[in-house]
């Protein structure tokens, strides 16, 4: 079986945001790139299911959230990465202040359930419509939408947040403290 | 039976500006990733798997 080079450009283009997926999802990076390997790997064996003209993207982020939801089962009882190893393998390298303030969100976003977090990164990063989601995720539309809804009523939850302006010092100053005992 | 249900629902709904910061927060931090690209080694791996299925193909050159 030979790869369509037009079919294989297509999966590079979604590799970058499928990294994002991943990472988000897992909270690990090398774990990402394992997972996208892995769907990457999967795709190409599978690219005879593959509709043409149909989204090469939307496809592949169901191969990658199927492996991990698998993957995850497996793995349910290890603790995930927040420490921070993340944040520093990163290319371009925040200010401090935000730096802090994206650790904490990312700390809050791991602990969304899995169906909430998955929902909200599709629809609020990742721009897919509700029904691209619902798709990826096999459920309905209805679904993604109040998964959405109560994701990010949870995220505010965590990080406090009651108005815009509580992202300001106080949040920095936690962040801050938090991070002190690190070194 | 779930008090942080009836806590929040009585919270009501997200404001616009809370919604808005959320949104923002998950972008960047999903942006940071999309803009690294695509690494070497998926690049690397598509190629080698190209050679594979066309050893005949290598000889054009």
């Amino acid at each position: 079986m030979t790869l369509n080079p037009s079919l294989r450009d297509a999966m590079l283009t979604a590799v970058p945001s499928l990294r994002a997926f991943a990472i988000s999802l897992s909270g690990n990076i090398d774990r990402a790139d394992d997972l996208v390997q892995e769907t990457l790997l999967r795709a190409i064996a599978n690219i005879d299911s593959f509709q043409p003209g149909t989204n090469m993207s939307a496809w592949m982020f169901t191969i990658l959230r199927n492996l991990f939801r698998s993957e995850y089962r497996k793995r349910r009882r290890e603790v995930e990465d927040t420490d921070g190893s993340y944040a520093e393998s990163l290319k371009s390298q925040p200010e401090q202040s935000s730096r802090l303030e994206f650790q904490e969100f990312r700390t809050a976003l791991g602990k969304l359930p899995p169906d909430q977090r998955e929902a909200l990164i599709l629809v609020g990063a990742s721009g897919f419509s509700y029904e691209e989601a619902a798709s990826i995720c096999d459920c309905a539309v209805g679904t993604i939408k109040s998964r959405v809804n109560r994701a990010r009523t949870r995220l505010a939850d965590l990080l406090s947040i009651e108005s815009a302006e509580d992202f300001g010092p106080d949040q920095s100053t936690r962040a801050i403290m938090a991070a002190g005992g690190r070194g | 039976m779930q008090p942080e249900t009836t806590q929040r629902k009585a919270r009501g709904r997200l404001g616009r500006d809370v919604q808005g910061k959320i949104g923002q927060q998950l972008r960047a931090m999903y942006d940071d990733v999309v803009s690294a690209g695509v690494p070497d080694r998926f690049t690397e791996m598509l190629r080698q798997l190209d050679d594979q299925k066309q050893p005949q193909e290598q000889e054009k050159g």
